[in-house]
Order: structure tokens, then C-alpha cells, then sequence
């Protein structure tokens, strides 16, 4: 408890004082991407540029002529955020190599929603990160398309009801797995890549600082939880992530030159059931469907476990001592 | 005196972006547009031009590329063609609407299906109302010229506007032409370096891009036509300083052997070269026949227009794009309503011709000719008609 009220006092003041994106935007309450927005302009600081993808926390940020955003910002469309931040980038190294831009670095931050990023942006994305632009990606993964409605992307979870995909009698919502996105980027070879969640403040902002001061491309694939889509209680978003870290259903992790590290090795999980219980998207659910559930988390869970133990035997990256 | 060359036509438009001394160029693969762009990426290579080339996965990631290198104020350019043009389509509406002064340049093609490389303008008259000023030239000298007026057209602060310059696929893009090639100087002192007002930077956060509500959409949208409007004057003074410069001139339209004409030819591009040989020949014979030529297509030259055709009897006008179900051609059409208000406005007899590559020959023209001529004496009997069609 005493250690408690201790962090309570000092994390705030350890924290940088700006708030980059402007209280007062049209987020619904108890929004986990909003949350995640702004610890990420926390850590990213006043030198920064987003280019945003289409999706709630564009339009949330936005109304014209009122804006939240205390840095430059940009949007173009839906799925292009990795292709727009590509020419910022490419228009900052000329501009600065032709002395017509100011000097020193600019940390160029491309931020898109699960839809826009892992179903209609998967190719720029791609595109972006095979041509090493010197960038960060993050998505911001609320597992549907809220924007427009709570529709299912390919990130959604198993069980999960969505309007196109809603639970019914001959339903039990997603049919399919989550799509592995962070696993499909890592694919990719970047130098820097995690898994993390606002509702691990310090952990999402020192990984923040560590994506955006890693030369080359960098990714974070941040769990949003979403109470509106998810159905949850509005105070409970902070509790969502951590019951999908505790359960294993959203593991924190980060890959660095090829090289996977758990950050929270979990010995005693709690169980999905836990995680699943308070979200409306899932109370169809029946005991069965919940231990299918559990199986996936479990092999899954396991396989990160011995993918973190090989990786730590492997020979050291030109980056390591 | 610029320096006198034998180019293909692709290539004098590199040169151009080179002289124009382009900071940026995203692009993306497509025949006939290719040679523009490869050359470009040589040009980096070798040094010659001090640009970031970014080759792109997709003609949608090439346009958004390019609203990124333009929205922190480089000067940018593309090119593509049909399919390519096609892909761009939604972000060529953002690129307007926020007011990005990219340049590029389009080697006209046919739309697939069935699959076409060659050469019509369809792929540029389905985007005709996506917001960007577009110019269609005939010759490479004109490619050249046009592409470095581009820049400063797009850029000057009361445009803002992006710009398409149409070069016909192949039939101009891959011929080799003598063109003048202007020294570097001579370009610099016409086009200064790219200074923009609202850019993404740091020290002076702006926002770009927001949401627009019903009680300010409208608004934006009128700025937006009123500023595209008002660049027609912008485009006339900016090729007045280009003719003082370079000696060579250019209008909105181009009119040859019109003063007294009865039936004029109206179309835009490389072919015009052989309408003119076609209206030599029926001057030859007598008959009065002239030639309107369209270089600016949009913002459209309605005073222009009426100036050039209001006085003969009848327009033919050869569309090289057709509007499915539509009233023929886009260049028919337009006409038609600029003319509309004219107390007795020529006949406009529409022609759809030189789809996907098909020549539009000396012959073409003159039967052409022949119909319009009698649809004068007898009156419409369909709203356009598809010329050389195999029977
Ligand atoms: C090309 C295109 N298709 C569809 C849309 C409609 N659309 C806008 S936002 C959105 C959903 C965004 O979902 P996601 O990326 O997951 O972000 P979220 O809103 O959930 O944060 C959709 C489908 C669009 N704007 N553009
Ligand atoms: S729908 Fe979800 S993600 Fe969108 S603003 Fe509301 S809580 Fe946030
Ligand atoms: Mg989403």
C-alpha cells in the first residue's frame, strides 16, 4: 500500500508536463484509444508530426475548425497513414539536406486504427516499412471497425459479436481467429518493434521513446480497449488491458533485431473467463466456446514463452554488447 | 536561346521536373508513363537532380506519398496513366481539397475492360472534376515547357491548386521530337524555389486534414471552386512571362485557320497535329474549316471557348473518351453548355474517335467534317456518334 500512494506521487512528476492532444475532444467516455493517443504524445513530445488514418481518433480530434492537436497533424484517408507519413519523411530529409526546414530530428509518427491498418492499410504499410522510411507505426487496436459502427476487421477475436458479424442462434459472432499483425510487420525485419496498452502507462510511453529514437522503421501494436464497441462498463477501460495482459489474451512484448522478449512473464495467468466476463461482445459465450478460447490463449501463450527462451540462447544481434 | 535537341517526349518532361528542380517524386510503374519517372530515379542515381525518389507499392501510396513531401513544403512531383490515374482517384480529391500544389503528369491511356495500354483520354475525363487544373499539350516543346509553368502555376499563393499536365500516351510520350532544351539559369529566374505557407512543422503546429461539418462543408468547397476559377487568370500571366521569357506562347485555347471558318474541329492533344494537316486540305478546296484546339480543360475556358467557336456554324468535336450512357464525349458536352447561352450558339455535332490506340487519320477528320456539315443542313439526328467504328 505504502509503495502504492509512493508511485502514485512520484510517476506523475517523472511523466513530461505537455499534453499534446488537447482535453475536450469528442472521444466517447472511458475511450482506451484516447488514452493510448495521448500517453504516446506524452512520451513523443512537441518535435513530432502524426499522420492519422481515418477512424475514431481522427474524427474524434478533428471537427474543423476546432482541433486537439497541439502538434502538426495531418490526414489524408483511410489506408494510406504509412504511405502519407513515408513523404513527410521523405520531404524532411530533402528539405533539411537543402537547409529548408528546421534542423535537428523529427520523430513522424503514423497512427492508424485496427481496420485501417491491419485489413485496408495492410499494403501501404507494408510498402512503408520495406522502403525503411524513418517512421513509427502505431496501431491502435480496438478489434473492429468503431468508427462506423462496431463492424468486424480481421483483428477481431474469436467469439466476438460485431454488427456484420453478430451473434444469433446460428452464430457465435467472429467466426475466425485474430489476425497475428504484430507477427505479420515483424515479418518485416524492423529494428524495433512491441506489443503494448495504455493501461501500462510507463511501459506504452518508454516504448514509445524507444520506437521513435530507433533509426529505421518502428512499430507498436497498442490494445485499445473500447467500451463502446466492446461493451464494457465506461470506467473499466484501464481494467480491460490489464485483465487481457493478465490473462495472456494480449501479451506485452517487444522484438528488437529479430530477438522477441516477454516484458510481463505471466507465471500464474488468470483465466480468459476473467477478461471475457464484463464485455458485452462476448456474453453469448458458452462454457465450451470460453475453454476453446482458453486452448488458443494457452498454445499461443506457450509458444511466445519458448520463442523468448531461443531467442535469449540465440548469438547477440550486431546491437546488443 | 535554349539549347536545341532531339528528345523523346518522356524524357523532355524528366528534364523539365529536373530544371524545375523537383525535391520529391513518388511514383509507381504504368506503360506509357514509365520512361518519366525512370528517368527521374536516374537522374537521383547519377546525381543530377538532389531528390528523394521514393518508389512507391501502389499509384493510392504514390498520390498519398506525395500529399506527405508536399504538405511539409517540397516541391512534388508523379506521373501515371489509366489504371494507375484510376487508383489515385479518391486521394486526387484530398490532394485539391487540401490545397497541394503537386505537378503531375499523365500519359493518357485507355481504361481496362477490356485491358488497353494504348492511348485515349478516358483515364484523365474520369477525373475531370476531382478539383486539380489540367492542361492537355500536343508536342514535346510544349510537354517541356508546360511542365516547368506547372510548377509555378500550382504554386502561386492565390492557386494552391495541384496540376495535371496530359501528354497522349505513346503517340506523344514515345516519340522522339526537337525540342529546346532551357538552361538552368533561364528556369531559375522563371520558377523560384517552392515557398509554402502552411506546412507541417513543429515550430508552427498546424492541422490538415480535419473533419468538415454540414454547416462548413459547403463553405470550404466554394473557396476551393473560387480559387480553381481564379486561376485561369493566374495561368494566362504566368505563359505571358513564359512567352516574354522564351519567346514561345500559349493560350487557353489554340485556334489555326479560324477566323472565317464555317466548321471547326475542337480537341485537345497530340492529334491536333493531324487535324491541321486535314483543314489544309479543305482550305485547299475551298471549303472553311479551322481548327480550336483545348490545352486548358480545367479550370474550363468558357469565355475562351465562346471567343474561338461563337461565330462558325457548326463544331465537330472529337472525343478521344467516351460517357457510358452519357451524351458521347466530355469535351462535347462541355461545349455544348458553354454555348448554350449564346443567342444562336454553333451546332455542336459530338464525335467519339481514337479510342484505345485507334489513329484518327487525315481521312477521319474530313469525313467528319462531311457529317457535321450535314447535320448543319439536316438538322441533329443523334446526339453523338462513334467514329471509325469496323463494321
Ligand atoms: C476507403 C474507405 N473505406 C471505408 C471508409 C469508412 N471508414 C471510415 S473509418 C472506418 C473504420 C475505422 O476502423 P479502425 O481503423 O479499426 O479505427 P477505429 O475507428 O476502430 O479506431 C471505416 C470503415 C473510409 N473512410 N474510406
Ligand atoms: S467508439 Fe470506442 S474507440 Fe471510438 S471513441 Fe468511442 S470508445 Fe473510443
Ligand atoms: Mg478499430
Amino acid at each position: 500500500m505504502a509503495e502504492k500512494t509512493q508511485s502514485a506521487e512520484f510517476i506523475p512528476r517523472l511523466l513530461p508536463p505537455w499534453e499534446l492532444l488537447a482535453e475536450g475532444h469528442r472521444g466517447c467516455q472511458g475511450c482506451g484509444e484516447a488514452l493510448a493517443l495521448r500517453q504516446i504524445l506524452k512520451a513523443a513530445g512537441p518535435d513530432t508530426i502524426v499522420c492519422s488514418a481515418t477512424g475514431c481518433m481522427e474524427i474524434i480530434t478533428s471537427p474543423y475548425p476546432e482541433t486537439a492537436w497541439r502538434i502538426p497533424w495531418i490526414h489524408v484517408a483511410f489506408e494510406n497513414a504509412a504511405a502519407v507519413a513515408s513523404g513527410v519523411e521523405a520531404g524532411i530529409k530533402i528539405l533539411q539536406k537543402h537547409g529548408r526546414y528546421r534542423e535537428g530530428k523529427v520523430n513522424i509518427i503514423a497512427i492508424g486504427g485496427d481496420g485501417g491498418t491491419a485489413d485496408i492499410g495492410l499494403q501501404a504499410l507494408s510498402g512503408a516499412l520495406e522502403r525503411r522510411h524513418d517512421f513509427t507505426y502505431v496501431c491502435t487496436d480496438n478489434e473492429a471497425y468503431m468508427n462506423t459502427g462496431i463492424q468486424r476487421s480481421s483483428a477481431t477475436p474469436f467469439g466476438a459479436s460485431t454488427t456484420p458479424s453478430p451473434a444469433g442462434k446460428e452464430s457465435i459472432g467472429q467466426r475466425t481467429e485474430k489476425k497475428d499483425l504484430p507477427m505479420i510487420v515483424a515479418a518485416h525485419n524492423l529494428p524495433y518493434l512491441a506489443t503494448a496498452c495504455p493501461s501500462y502507462p510507463l511501459d506504452l510511453m518508454n516504448k514509445t521513446r524507444r520506437a521513435l529514437s530507433t533509426e529505421g522503421p518502428t512499430y507498436l501494436h497498442v490494445l485499445s480497449p473500447c467500451p463502446t464497441g466492446w461493451r464494457h462498463p465506461i470506467d473499466m477501460a484501464v481494467e480491460m488491458g490489464r485483465l487481457a495482459v493478465e490473462s495472456g489474451v494480449f501479451p506485452l512484448y517487444e522484438i528488437i533485431d529479430g530477438k522477441l522478449r516477454l516484458n510481463v512473464e505471466m507465471n500464474k495467468r488468470r483465466p480468459v473467463a476473467e477478461y471475457l466476463k464484463p464485455q458485452g461482445r462476448f456474453r453469448h459465450l458458452g462454457p465450451e466456446q470460453i475453454e476453446e478460447i482458453q486452448r488458443f490463449v494457452n498454445e499461443y501463450y506457450d509458444r511466445l514463452i519458448y520463442r523468448s527462451q531461443c531467442d535469449a540462447e540465440a548469438p547477440p544481434t550486431p546491437h546488443e554488447e | 536561346m535554349g539549347e536545341r535537341v532531339g528528345l523523346e517526349v518522356s524524357l523532355a518532361v524528366s528534364e523539365a521536373v529536373k530544371l524545375a528542380r523537383a525535391e520529391a517524386v513518388a511514383a509507381y510503374p504504368i506503360t506509357p508513363q514509365t520512361h518519366i519517372v525512370e528517368e527521374l530515379a536516374q537522374m537521383v542515381a547519377d546525381g543530377d537532380l538532389d531528390a528523394e525518389f521514393v518508389m512507391v507499392e501502389s499509384e493510392h501510396s504514390a498520390m498519398s506519398a506525395c500529399c506527405g513531401t508536399s504538405a511539409v513544403g517540397a516541391r512534388t512531383f508523379t506521373a501515371t496513366a489509366s489504371q494507375g490515374l484510376a487508383l489515385m482517384h479518391e486521394v486526387l480529391f484530398i490532394a485539391s481539397g487540401l490545397r497541394l500544389p503537386i505537378v503531375m503528369a499523365v500519359a493518357n491511356r485507355a481504361l481496362s475492360a477490356p485491358l488497353s495500354i494504348w492511348g485515349d483520354q478516358s483515364d484523365v475525363m474520369a477525373e475531370r472534376d476531382c478539383g486539380w487544373i489540367q492542361i492537355f499539350v500536343e508536342t514535346g516543346q510544349e510537354a517541356f515547357d508546360q511542365t516547368v509553368c506547372a510548377f509555378r502555376i500550382a504554386e502561386d499563393p492565390r492557386v494552391l491548386t495541384p496540376m495535371i499536365v496530359n501528354i497522349d500516351g505513346f503517340t506523344l510520350s514515345h516519340v522522339v521530337e526537337p525540342l529546346e532544351l532551357e538552361s538552368q539559369e533561364a528556369i531559375d529566374g522563371f520558377l523560384p524555389p517552392f515557398s509554402a505557407q502552411v506546412v507541417l512543422d513543429p515550430d508552427r503546429p498546424v492541422t490538415i486534414g480535419p473533419v468538415g461539418f454540414p454547416e462548413l462543408y459547403t463553405e470550404i468547397k466554394k473557396q476551393q471552386n473560387e480559387a480553381l476559377l481564379a486561376s485561369h487568370q493566374v495561368i494566362v500571366e504566368v505563359w505571358k512571362e513564359w512567352a516574354d521569357s522564351f519567346g514561345r506562347e500559349y493560350r487557353p485555347v489554340e485556334s489555326y485557320r479560324a477566323e472565317d471558318a464555317e466548321v471547326l474541329i475542337n480537341l485537345a492533344g497530340a492529334v491536333a497535329g493531324t487535324a491541321r494537316v486535314a483543314v489544309d486540305e479543305m482550305r485547299e478546296e475551298g471549303r472553311k474549316v479551322g481548327l480550336v484546339r483545348t490545352r486548358l480543360w480545367r479550370p474550363y475556358p468558357f469565355a475562351d471557348m465562346r471567343e474561338a467557336v461563337g461565330s462558325a456554324k457548326a463544331v465537330a468535336v472529337v472525343d478521344r473518351a467516351l460517357s457510358f450512357g452519357g451524351p458521347g464525349g466530355p469535351m462535347a458536352s462541355e461545349l455544348r453548355g458553354a454555348l448554350y447561352p449564346l443567342a444562336s450558339p454553333p451546332v455542336v455535332a459530338g464525335f467519339v474517335a481514337g479510342l484505345g490506340g485507334r489513329d484518327i487519320t487525315v481521312g477521319d477528320f474530313r469525313a467528319m467534317v462531311d457529317e457535321t456539315e450535314k447535320i448543319v443542313s439536316e438538322g441533329y439526328t443523334h446526339e453523338y456518334r462513334m467514329h471509325g467504328v469496323r463494321e
